[in-house]
């Protein structure tokens, strides 16, 4: 069993917590993730700021851009996962991309990085099914995972596609739109769920959108984990606080958001 | 149609909750593309709204002064709302149209396309949100209210450096949550598949009118067909008539901005590496860790990092040269053209221009160069006024 399958077999809804690598700094994201992780995350999701975040919304958009303008380098992210996986045998380690950094660096030298700093999977936002063999094999061969991506638009044919072989978990995008805080969900959410547990047995986080203990509870009904993401980035972001301030408060809404689903 | 690459560059990298979009546009595309009613429609609204065909014009006194080939000009500044974008944007409506979309959304640079999308909005009766970094917004003011005549909404872009590639991020987040109902018009050979190649086909007029026009004032083909590229919408559209002719020449020229060494242009293919951006593999201006850089140019169409899939794939293969033009040459070209010809050309299309003048002499005169002049430079007059008062340009910073 990989990671994910131990985490996803405990018998109770799995935690996923974003945070952006670098913001406001390497070292105080760092110190903030551990707050994530204290507070319940199962696993975390590392951001790697992009110069042109087409699926964020403006809190990850300028999340990604502090973090640029701070000297953030893929390198950094690495680091960071390096640093986790010795504190944190157990915490499932996502980095989550767009593309043109992965390809940039070369898939093989970014597999092998990643590989090394104990990342367990990839999500690439860019990257949907029909491009996935470029670069699916090498992480593979590296014993690394690329998540799949599921949103409300993929129909059942597509979503069989997406999810056959998947061996850590999909993520289920709960909205059409970008990353961002909602006060609700669509309507439709637990028929869109209910749609792909038909076609796949794989265990499903959704995300996108889940920022409080409502909307936490909404979401994991349908589902075995959930996503939290803008609502930690928001606080990686508020310039009022000290680090070890955003570190409670990581904790705190990791508490809030987590305890109200487990 | 599957064939979404050129050999390694294309594709469709975008966002799960796009692709079913996209294939839906695929599906669409491909049936009306030889759909004979299609057909006959696009041709009616090219020949009577567009203004087609532009004139393929010999420039006697350019040729004149550069002494040697003939520099003929495909007069695409002479359609309807003054640039070749409408062609493409009048093939998306009709398409739009017949999927059953109720709202159009554009990015746009220079604000030729969102004009131009704007105006086929207001004829086919779309709702139409033009997206446009707030830095283009200021240096290219006459479009803007051009554009809010004809009933669109202006959505000023302020994140990264408020220009054309900021406001195809903008337009892309808008149409994930939107897909339902609205159609993204996008203005050049760029991002995912189908559009390269869709906006190809839409552009490919003006090459097949300049192949037949040059055939019948010559009565032979030209040795060099030669275009501006940003994203390579014009360029693509008049290759396009002569990419079967061994025996012509096909120069794309690219923004030099302040010089290539300088690190500010906006030559892709000159000054750029491979990689991923708007849904597309191509050549890119990046830094080291994949960070896309901003790119510059006094023009503002140009003013974009990455360049269509199939240049790349012409830069690589040698059936396309890929040069690069300063600010201060494509404005010398500019005054040139107005000065000896009467015509007033776009900063963009003045680089192809300022192209023409250098290659002209270093043929005999017996032969012939025609060149894209893609657009108009009403807008311009502003930029040029500042540029020549030493103030260089009204950049984003």
């Amino acid at each position: 069993m990989n990671r994910f399958q131990k985490i996803f077999s405990r018998n109770r809804k799995v935690a996923v917590g974003y945070a952006t690598s670098g913001c406001p700094t390497a070292d105080e994201s760092l110190e903030f993730m551990r707050g994530m992780i204290s507070g319940g995350a199962d696993i975390l999701e590392l951001g790697v700021p992009f110069s042109d975040p087409t699926a964020d919304g403006p809190v990850i958009q300028q999340s990604s851009q502090t973090a640029l303008r701070n000297g953030f380098t893929v390198s950094k992210a690495f680091d960071i996962a390096s640093a986790l996986r010795s504190e944190y045998p157990d915490l499932g380690l996502v980095l989550f991309s767009y593309y043109n950094p992965i390809f940039s660096m070369g898939p093989e030298v970014f597999a092998e990085r990643a590989r090394k700093a104990g990342v367990d999977g990839v999500l690439i936002v860019d990257v949907p099914f029909e491009e996935r063999s470029e670069i699916e094999p090498v992480l593979n061969e590296h014993g690394i995972e690329l998540i799949p991506l599921v949103s409300p638009a993929t129909g059942p044919e597509r979503m069989k596609k997406i999810t056959a072989n998947c061996r850590s978990f999909i993520y289920y995008i709960t909205v059409r739109g970008v990353t961002g805080t909602r006060s609700t969900l669509p309507d439709d959410l637990q028929q869109h769920l209910a749609a792909l547990r038909k076609v796949s047995s794989a265990p499903v986080a959704a995300g996108f959108g889940i920022s409080s203990p409502e909307t936490a509870r909404a979401a994991a009904a349908g589902a075995d984990g959930i996503v939290i993401g803008s609502a930690f980035v928001k606080i990686q972001l508020d310039d009022t606080l000290p680090a070890a301030g955003k570190r409670s408060r990581a904790e705190a809404l990791a508490k809030l958001c987590f305890g109200a689903v487990r | 149609m599957k064939n979404t690459h050129y050999d390694i560059y294309g594709g469709q990298y975008v966002a799960e909750t796009l692709m079913p979009a996209l294939d839906e546009l695929t599906a669409a595309y491909e049936k009306y593309r030889n759909d004979p009613g299609f057909t006959a429609e696009m041709n009616a609204f090219l020949a009577d709204y567009v203004g087609r065909e532009s004139p393929l014009y010999f420039a006697e006194r350019l040729t004149e002064h550069c002494g040697g080939a003939k520099i003929y000009l495909k007069r695409e500044d002479l359609n309807h709302t003054g640039a070749h974008k409408i062609n493409n944007t009048l093939g998306q409506a009709l398409l739009a149209r017949r999927m059953g979309k109720k709202r159009l959304i554009a990015e746009t640079g220079a604000g030729m396309h969102g004009v131009a999308t704007a105006t086929v909005a207001a004829r086919f009766g779309f709702e139409c949100e033009v997206f446009m970094g707030e830095a283009d917004i200021r240096r290219q003011q006459p479009n803007v209210e051009r554009m809010a005549m004809l009933g669109a909404k202006i959505r000023s872009v302020t994140s990264g450096t408020g220009t054309l590639k900021d406001a195809m991020n903008e337009a892309l987040r808008d149409w994930v949550a939107t897909v339902e109902d609205t159609f993204y018009v996008i203005g050049t050979v760029a991002g995912p598949a189908p559009y390269p190649a869709m906006v190809k086909e839409f552009q490919s007029v003006i090459g097949r009118e300049a192949r037949r026009q040059i055939l019948e004032k010559t009565g032979k083909l030209p040795d060099e067909v030669i275009a501006c590229v940003g994203g390579g919408s014009n360029a693509m559209g008049i290759f396009a008539g002569f990419e079967n002719d061994p025996s012509v020449k096909l120069v794309g020229v690219e923004a030099a901005g302040m010089g290539l060494e300088t690190g500010h242009h906006a030559a892709s293919i000159n000054g750029g590496r491979v990689g991923v951006l708007h849904g597309s593999k191509s050549y890119l201006l990046q830094n080291d860790d994949g960070q896309v850089l901003d790119a510059y140019s006094v023009s503002a169409g140009l003013d974009y990092p990455g360049v269509g899939p199939e240049h790349a794939y012409l830069h690589d293969s040698g059936r396309a040269q890929y040069t690069a033009v300063t600010d201060e040459k494509a404005i010398e070209a500019f005054d040139l053209l107005c000065r000896l010809e009467g015509i007033l050309p776009a900063l963009e299309s003045s680089h192809a221009v300022a192209q023409a003048i250098v290659n002209a002499p270093r043929l005999g005169k017996d032969r012939a160069i025609v060149v894209c002049l893609s657009g108009r430079g009403d807008k311009d007059m502003e930029n040029i006024r500042a540029y020549k008062a030493g103030n260089k340009i009204l950049t984003c910073d």
